[in-house]
């Protein structure tokens, strides 16, 4: 092609959207990358192929790569020995429950912030803004002590309850969503006699699908990975989610950690964020755009 | 508006963000104020807190570990933060052109996001073993020696800041979805100036970006100064409180200890400073950051 800059609408938003010379630079950058993404999957590879490996094959030096004999078993064998299943479902039952809370609440603080001009709606919003820089560890202990004066100790509420007043992120989110929302639509519900908390459930929510999924992943990842809070709440093993849990494994319980079956931990904690991520890529790129969540 | 319509709007306005309202004073505010107010006492959590004025502050200042533990979340963030905002550029500019099988790659690189922070420190944990390892494994085929990494009083932090890089892939999505937002105008008229690829770069696609580094830059200083997974999965904040990092040391004093009053000391210093942070960064960079139609608001 020639370096006539090609007029009229482009057709792709990426910068080098003419197809280059293929010269050095393109070949190097190239060999960068595929050098940089070996080694990013490399330490995957290894922890899927350790989760198969036998416990004489894991202290083997050098580490293989492929196991010699797969252990499939271990896939059972850490639902019989290490309580994985309970954590497993306590884990799902925070993570879902936090979802629904966090869905309800946040939806309604940003239809608040988005469709209404009223005294002080600056004031909040910005307020709510700088909630977001608020860092966990500066409030931690006033509301462990809050939540012990509650007797919820060793309780998910501690958990779970927090999810349904909203949380700053996820406001932001929604309300960037529904003001771009058409005044009109609310204009002919309102000329029909429609109620305010009506329009919210029967107009914006049912627009706004992809951003709603965009939250529920984020609060689901959020709640799924969470360690610190619930290393907090959590005492009994019965009640551990899975960080918790799988955290608990490598202190003095086991004189060698079982490495394989905690492998087999971190593959299966690992699979519901796989499923969401090939189920609803687009939303987890909005999502990172849009909020900075990683 | 007339009257009755704002006070119809100021009406909805706080009907719909009463939630979050309630949810702040209960779960933010009060949890603020009162840890003020403990961070002046002397409290175990069981018996009432005795008010002793600053003495907490004082201590902490006279107190080796909360220097060690500022040592160490500071040196932390200063290098790892940088390192993986150049890695979550490097890979976006890499993902930004028109190659092969650009989605496979985009994928592969953001992979490793997607493991939680628990299942990471196990990994590593076990890849960083100084023996058997597969790290050392890999330094090997380069002749390399590997030092014993988190059982190092000397290398256990550089450990912890390499696995940090692994997680760069989500940083790139960020930087990706900036790249695509610069005007390609921009870089066909630069083109067309005779600017060569580094010239661009520099003069165009950097100050276009700069608010997506900026945010970057605050979010990773916050989250770095608030590292508590790795030190408690893997570490302990050892060997010899190498890796003892700020929130370790607030998470023990609080709920190992039972210090409430002291930590919450520790928990106004560590709000003050992400606040300043913030508000120094923010500052400091209206000069170099680029917003699109003008000063920023």
């Amino acid at each position: 092609m020639s370096t006539i800059p090609a007029a009229g609408p482009t057709a792709s938003p990426s910068v080098t959207k003419r197809r280059r010379k293929v010269d050095g630079v393109s070949i190097a950058s190239f060999a960068a990358l595929i050098v940089t993404t070996f080694l990013m999957l490399l330490p995957l590879f290894f922890m899927v192929s350790t989760s198969l490996k036998s416990k004489k094959e894991l202290l083997r030096f050098p580490p293989t790569f492929l196991p010699d004999s797969w252990q499939w078993s271990n896939y059972k064998e850490i639902f019989e020995t290490l309580n994985f299943g309970q954590m497993y479902m306590n884990s799902l039952i925070i993570g879902i429950l936090t979802v629904v809370g966090t869905l309800l609440s946040s939806a309604l603080a940003a239809y608040g912030f988005a469709r209404y001009r009223g005294k002080g709606s600056n004031f909040w919003f910005m307020l709510m803004l700088s909630t977001m820089m608020l860092p966990y560890p500066a409030i931690m202990i006033p509301q462990f002590i809050l939540f012990s004066k509650l007797n919820w100790l060793d309780t998910f509420l501690p958990l779970i309850v927090p999810a349904f007043f909203g949380s700053a992120y996820n406001i932001f989110l929604l309300r960037q969503f529904f003001s771009t929302l058409p005044d009109e639509l609310f204009d002919a519900g309102r000329i029909d006699g429609c109620s305010e908390f009506r329009m919210w459930r029967q107009i914006a929510l049912p627009l706004s699908g992809p951003a709603l999924a965009t939250v529920a992943i984020f609060a689901f990842i959020y709640s799924w990975n969470d360690l610190l809070t619930p290393v907090l709440y959590l005492s009994s093993s019965d009640k551990f989610t899975l960080p918790v849990g799988m955290s608990s494994f490598t202190s003095s319980r086991f004189r060698i950690p079982p490495w394989h079956l905690l492998m087999v931990a971190s593959v299966l904690a690992m699979l519901p964020i796989v499923a969401l991520f090939a189920v609803a890529q687009k939303r987890f790129v909005e999502g990172i755009v849009l909020t900075g969540i990683k | 508006m007339t009257h009755r319509e704002s006070r119809r709007q100021t009406f909805y306005m706080y009907l719909f963000i009463s939630p979050w309202i309630l949810g702040f004073l209960v779960f933010a505010l009060y949890p603020i104020l009162s840890s003020l107010y403990y961070s002046f006492t002397d409290y175990d959590i069981i018996h009432p807190p005795k008010f002793v004025g600053l003495a907490n502050y004082t201590e902490m200042f006279h107190n080796d570990l909360f220097w060690k533990s500022v040592v160490v979340t500071v040196r932390y963030t200063f290098i790892s933060v940088p390192i993986q905002l150049l890695l979550a550029l490097g890979f976006a500019l890499l993902l930004n052109q028109k190659i092969p099988f650009r989605g496979f790659f985009r994928t592969a690189m953001y992979f490793p996001s997607m493991v939680s922070g628990v299942a990471m420190s196990l990994l590593w944990y076990w890849i960083f073993n100084p023996s058997i390892g597969l790290f050392n494994y890999v330094l090997s085929w380069f002749g390399i020696k590997g030092p014993a990494w988190l059982m190092s009083p000397d290398y256990a932090l550089y450990a912890l800041m390499i696995m940090s890089f692994w997680a760069a892939g989500s940083g790139m999505i960020l930087f990706l979805a900036g790249l695509q937002g610069v005007p390609s105008s921009l870089v066909e008229a630069a083109k067309l100036d005779g600017a060569g690829r580094f010239r661009i770069f520099l003069n165009v696609t950097l100050p276009m970006i700069s608010p997506v580094l900026l945010f970057q830059l605050i979010m990773g200083v916050i989250d770095s100064f608030q590292v508590f997974t790795q030190a408690y999965v893997m570490t302990q904040g050892g060997p010899n409180y190498s890796t003892w990092f700020y929130v370790y040391n607030l998470y023990t004093s609080a709920f190992k200890e039972y210090r409430a009053g002291y930590s919450s000391a520790l928990a106004w210093v560590l709000l003050i400073v992400v606040m300043l942070f913030t508000a120094l960064i923010m500052k400091f960079s209206n000069r170099y950051v680029h917003y699109e139609g003008g000063g920023r608001k």
